[in-house]
């Protein structure tokens, strides 16, 4: 973005600037998805709105980062923090989700803020606060498509993020524990009578959503620097979500995808004529006006109260 | 003498509805009133004026605006440093262009009702969306009012720097706002808003409105049948709200910080807040005072308990503690005691009501 | 009263004859369901149904689970929108009624799963029922005077006696969340009376109560419908009870008008005792 942040005029019909900006906005998109999946994995098992989602994005970069510093391989770095998250998901369900069963959805969610912040110090006080760069190998030129300049390192993203997808997707169909946690999502009552235990399912889900979580920070972390800033921006997951719906998974990606590129097209071409900086609020004010119109999200469904 | 309750009977509903039916209760709050205004200023020092009692009150009053809205009628908001931000700006302006002769308070409240109707707009989605759909969409107001207000410099009379200091206002000759104002005035001026807005919030939670907020809260469809009309309360709630946070914000600008500027009303702001009220209790005007003090006292306590114990943290360590300290703690009471700091007031009161009896 | 949408409907105060001994209390139609139809996605909850309230009358809508009764109730305090027919009431038709005319109307009700505010206490639950009452500006609630203290001392006072009438008394300060099933069940009618309404609709005013329990809700029903003169509206799954406390009975199944008639009408409607008993296809 730097790169012409200085121009003053932008030649609306330069097409393969559009593309450019476009393909970058898709490839932030990538990233709040990943994030929004996190939210969408554990909304769907347990009905809660985990708003910690962003900050285990960042206490998951933090401990990697911070196991490579010690020295490690950069595989047992993952392994080791993966065994962090998991970790984290048996503390999360014995310490907050067990004592909370039943509570309104609301006091659950204030719960998952109580979690962020907690995560925030706990990360920061063992790993410390300065930004740590990440270096994982990833390929950090350009190549360009036409006139078009794409990062490697972006294109590099998405290609994880499809595969995480289509491990998630396999791990749903194919896998026992998968099953289950489909059955606890289509209904809690059902699930818990034919037998399958509640608290296991919490503590994978949370564990599933560490990994993505995990995926999600070692994205951002090099493109960006393993910082505090990483949770503001995981915030933008919050609106991502709400387009796509809560509950649906390709909602998520779309919702991303879109957020992400609408961002940056408002920013590039809007944006200039406002002042700047338009990115820090677009997200939230497409997902006010999706709220007032349809808020059920895209794929969502709606829902019809009774008394 | 002990706190008592039995052997005191009230003869009319009107005894029974006033503001604090207890005798002792209204001699205990009337004693700490007297005591903040006439005590207090003359044996505070400086320090504990300027730098604890002074925020302490101000967010006391961003609290109640929040606790109106979230813990009286149920409606979550993480937009409260936009709020606040709405009024320290408006308030900016009006004192910056209004004539010589008009009162300090009118900015005041001026930038509490240009708060009250932006929040009056962001909370028109509330009729069809709730819970942590609202909130995502009160995230909206913060991010989009702070760009707003650094954006647009005409609330900040296009001073160069974005940052213009709070102008300074007297009351009877004496320094109120600014820089200049000596600590026990503005402690004077902001109690002064306190006990009024606290006062009026009272009034309002028990009355028809308060119960209109608390019915929508707890179950919104009966309130509606019941013939509350749910948009009308929620925006009421929006705007008094608002109002509140606008007003703090004001004088957070005005008699805290002395300046005019965005970050002091950045989303963390937002959250602080909301800990407060979850901390000190939802739905309860004095555990936004409580929740106030924790918060706000809790980082003081932690940099100096340790050397207490001869250990010296670096600061660092010690905002990273006060983060995971504030965490555990919103756990905490929303586990064991959903109502807060307030309640265990309460439970405290009632265990002596009977004392020395069990029951 | 305007009651000239009275008159199509041409019934003779003979209908209610059926009410041995209590020949006065029944007046004219206040409120007409009028072919209403009403669907959820493909599911007809509703089909063309139609029936009157008297004033005066304990009218009852019974049928199997599923039925449409509550979604009957539903459309008369206009909580649902049907897509066909209108509710008309004291003499104005409404298609659909809203839940803020049917209250400020008259219309109160209570819910078959207790909707009550968990939070507040019983006096201020019930004193919600009061809200459309309550006339005072926000300046006076927030500065306790005029209208603003006065109203809430008058309305105290009804308050109370609806406190005395269901004989809760003692947990006037508790909060709700705490009572009792029962006694929940009863500040949720409190509620509704504190409404002094015209038409008072129970949606299964003594699902899941012991026989005690079952007999003091009777009777608070029939001292309210004879002390009061409410008009009653109630659904109710316990036959005994409906055959003893109704004036007239609507019968629903499958979202169809059955039957309609005084209790011994209905007792011996064969498409009534086919649907309940089952019926031997031969």
């Amino acid at each position: 973005m730097e790169a012409f942040a200085g121009l003053f005029g932008i030649d609306p019909f330069d097409l393969w600037f559009f593309f450019e900006v476009l393909i970058g906005g898709l490839m932030s998109g990538v990233m709040y998805a990943l994030v929004a999946l996190g939210f969408v994995l554990i909304f769907k098992a347990s009905s809660v709105f985990n708003f910690s989602q962003g900050v285990m994005v960042l206490f998951a970069a933090l401990n990697f980062v911070g196991f490579i510093e010690l020295g490690l391989p950069i595989w047992a770095s993952f392994i080791l923090t993966m065994g962090v998250m998991i970790l984290l998901a048996f503390v999360v369900e014995r310490v907050v989700l067990r004592p909370l069963v039943n509570q309104p959805h609301i006091s659950l969610f204030m719960a998952t803020i109580g979690i962020a912040i907690f995560l925030e110090g706990f990360g920061e006080l063992i790993w410390g606060s300065n930004i740590k760069p990440l270096e994982v190998g990833i390929p950090d030129d350009v190549v360009f498509m036409g006139d078009a300049m794409i990062q490697q390192a972006d294109l590099f993203a998405a290609a994880v993020a499809s595969v995480l997808v289509l491990v998630l997707a396999l791990f749903f169909h194919y896998t026992r524990i998968g099953r289950a946690l489909r059955a606890v999502a289509d209904d809690h009552q059902a699930a818990l009578s034919v037998g399958i235990p509640l608290n296991t399912i919490w503590v994978i889900v949370w564990s599933v959503a560490g990994f993505v979580a995990l995926v999600a920070g070692i994205m951002w972390g090099s493109k960006l620097g393993v910082q505090f800033s990483l949770a503001i921006l995981a915030l933008k997951a919050l609106p991502v979500l709400i387009l796509g719906g809560f509950t649906s998974i390709p909602g998520a990606i779309i919702g991303g995808l879109i957020i992400g590129a609408g961002e940056k097209l408002a920013e590039v071409y809007v944006g200039q004529m406002l002042g700047g900086a338009i990115e820090e609020w677009f997200a939230y004010i497409v997902a006010l006006a999706f709220l007032v119109f349809r808020p059920q999200g895209l794929f969502g469904e709606k829902i019809i109260e009774r008394v | 003498m002990f706190y008592r309750e039995a052997g005191q009977f009230k003869t009319s509903y009107a005894a029974d509805q006033q503001l604090l039916p207890i005798p002792m209760d209204r001699v205990f709050v009337i004693a700490v009133v007297l005591i903040a205004i006439f005590v207090v200023p003359v044996v505070g020092s400086q320090y504990w004026l300027e730098s604890i009692l002074l925020p302490v009150l101000i967010l006391s009053i961003a609290a109640l605006g929040l606790n109106i809205l979230t813990g009286y009628c149920g409606q979550l908001s993480l937009g409260t440093g936009g709020f606040m931000a709405a009024g320290a700006y408006m308030s900016y302006k009006i004192a910056t262009n209004m004539p010589e002769f008009m009162p300090v308070w009118v900015p005041i409240l001026g930038g509490g009702l240009f708060a009250a109707s932006i929040g009056v707009i962001f909370g028109l989605p509330s009729l069809r969306i709730k819970g942590f759909y609202l909130a995502v969409a009160t995230l909206a107001a913060q991010f989009f009012l702070l760009w707003l207000f650094q954006k647009v410099p005409w609330f900040v009379n296009y001073s160069i720097s974005g940052v213009p200091s709070a102008p300074p206002e007297t009351i009877l000759g004496f320094y109120v706002t600014g820089a200049s104002a000596s600590p026990e005035a503005k402690y004077l001026f902001v109690l002064a808003f306190v006990i009024v807005l606290a006062l009026l919030a009272r009034n309002m939670v028990r009355s028809r409105i308060g119960r209109s907020w608390m019915a929508i809260r707890d179950m919104d469809i009966a309130a509606e049948l019941i013939g509350i009309k749910p948009l009308q309360t929620k925006l009421t709630a929006f705007a008094i709200s608002s109002f509140y946070c606008g007003v703090a914000g004001a004088l957070w600008s005005f008699c805290y910080i002395n300046t005019v500027e965005p970050t002091a009303f950045d989303i963390e702001r937002s959250f602080q807040v909301l800990f407060m009220i979850i901390v000190g209790g939802l739905g309860s005007v004095l555990g936004s005072f409580f929740g106030a003090a924790f918060i706000f006292l809790l980082p003081i306590l932690l940099n100096n308990v340790p050397g207490w114990f001869g250990l010296q943290l670096a600061t660092d360590v010690v905002s990273h503690l006060e983060f995971m300290v504030f965490g555990a703690a919103i756990i905490f009471f929303l586990i064991v005691e959903p109502h807060g700091l307030a309640r265990l007031w309460q439970i405290a009161k009632e265990k002596l009501r009977l004392w020395p009896f069990p029951h | 009263m305007n009651d000239s949408g009275a008159a199509p409907a041409a019934e003779t105060p003979t209908a209610a004859a059926g009410t041995v001994g209590r020949p006065n209390r029944i007046g004219e139609v206040i409120l007409k369901a009028e072919n209403i139809t009403m669907r959820f996605g493909g599911v007809k909850a509703l089909s063309d149904v139609s029936f009157d309230v008297r004033r005066g009358e304990v009218r009852s809508i019974i049928g199997p689970n599923g039925a449409g009764k509550s979604s009957m109730l539903n459309v008369i305090n206009g909580f649902y929108q049907p897509q066909e027919g209108s509710i008309w009431y004291l003499g104005k038709s409404y298609s659909p009624m809203r839940p803020y005319i049917a209250a400020s109307n008259g219309i109160a009700r209570t819910f078959q799963n207790i909707a009550l505010f968990k939070g507040m206490s019983t006096l201020d639950n019930i004193m919600t029922g009061r809200i459309l009452k309550q006339k005072a500006t926000l300046a006076e609630q927030a500065l306790y005077i005029g209208r603003g203290r006065s109203e809430e001392i008058e309305h105290r006072e009804h308050v109370e006696r609806v406190i005395d009438f269901l004989e809760i008394q003692a947990v006037r300060k508790t909060p709700v969340g705490r009572l009792p099933y029962g006694l929940q069940k009863r500040v949720e009618l409190g509620r509704a009376l504190a409404a002094e309404p015209t038409l008072l609709l129970l949606d299964e005013p003594m699902a899941g109560m012991n026989l005690e329990e079952k007999e003091d809700m009777s009777r608070f029903i029939i001292d309210v419908n004879e002390y009061f003169g409410t008009t009653i509206a109630l659904i109710e799954h316990d036959m005994g009870v409906v055959m003893d406390l109704s004036d007239r009975v609507v019968v629903l199944d499958y979202g169809s008008k059955l039957a309609d008639g005084t209790p011994d009408e209905v007792r011996n409607n064969q498409a009534v005792i086919d649907a309940y008993l089952g019926v031997a296809h031969d």
